[in-house]
């Protein structure tokens, strides 16, 4: 029963939100587009659109944080990374130029697929195997690092 | 700078922004996650034990979101400029950046700036910084 509730939240939770950005607009790459020329013809939509989100947000988080607890009594799952470091601001600008050369970011990406326009799935997929690349780069990365590690065990033993 | 008044849409911009607010709580209220989309995405591409149908429901929202609007009303212009190796490009780009910065315009630019979390705030800042930069290269320097 939990189960199907947690289902049908999340079911909700996405059509809402989809719901959001298809009334602001911002399912369409031109009107981000828009926000992001401040050197030309500049429209502030998308500020307004966080500056309607982010207080509403906020006040769901603090509900959820004065109860440590989802509505079905289970625990929150919240990220709780606090480092500010390289990865964190290369992704960010990398994401950035995406994001300003096509005007598309993950959300109305999803969104603007269910549309089933072209260019929208065509985003979507290179963005899928973008993701997919970095879980590569990362595998390839901590077996190299384990790879290292075990060498300079057996390095040690050897000495 | 100008503003383009024409192209400015105050009310439904804020109207989307509460709807997007309250999808995020409902998502934490119901299953006590934050409602960042390449977060929950990539949980998808790279499933962990147990945890992928919230996952799917959540996005399968996001695509749903315009055929259950349409029913109701027309759905507003979507437009897109990009030509496809441009979009291939950027979708490649946004991949990959967003999952090296943990997050993207959801996860860091609402959610992380609703709970006051620094490390969001620096990464709203660099990926506003590098669009309005990428922007203004494209349409104002290198354009003819």
């Amino acid at each position: 029963m939990k189960r199907i509730a947690r289902l049908i939240g999340a079911l909700a939770a996405g059509l809402v939100f989809g719901w959001g950005l298809i009334v602001s607009r911002m399912f369409s790459p031109a009107k981000v587009l828009g926000f992001l020329d401040v050197g030309g013809a500049w429209d502030p939509s998308l500020a307004l659109v966080m500056g309607g989100a982010i207080p509403v947000a906020a006040i769901g988080f603090a509900l959820a944080g004065r109860r440590q607890r989802t509505l079905l009594g289970e625990p929150l799952q919240l990220p709780t990374a606090r480092v500010i470091d390289g990865r964190l601001v290369l992704g960010s600008l990398a994401f950035g130029v995406g994001w300003g050369l096509a005007g598309f970011c993950p959300g109305p990406a999803w969104v603007a697929a269910g549309t089933l326009a072209p260019r929208a799935l065509v985003f979507l997929a290179a963005m899928l195997v973008g993701m997919g690349l970095f879980e590569w780069l990362e595998h390839l990365r901590t077996s190299a690092a384990s790879a290292a590690a075990s060498s300079d065990v057996l390095q040690r033993q050897d000495a | 700078m100008h503003i383009d008044m024409s192209s400015f849409t105050p009310w439904s911009a804020l109207a989307g922004g509460v709807l997007i607010g309250l999808g995020a709580t409902l998502l934490l209220l119901f299953d006590g996650r934050m409602a960042g989309v390449s977060g929950i995405t990539a949980g998808i591409i790279h499933p962990a034990r147990d945890d992928l149908g919230w996952r799917l429901a959540f996005v399968a929202g996001l695509i749903l979101a315009p055929v259950c609007y349409a029913a109701f009303a027309a759905l507003p212009e979507l437009r897109i400029d990009a030509s496809y190796a441009i979009l291939i490009a950027a979708g490649l780009l946004v991949g990959l950046g967003t999952r090296y910065a943990s997050g993207c315009t959801s996860g860091h630019g609402v959610c992380g700036l609703a709970r006051w979390s620094p490390r969001s705030l620096a990464a709203t800042a660099a990926f506003m910084g590098a669009g309005f930069a990428t922007v203004f290269l494209v349409r104002h320097v290198f354009a003819s």
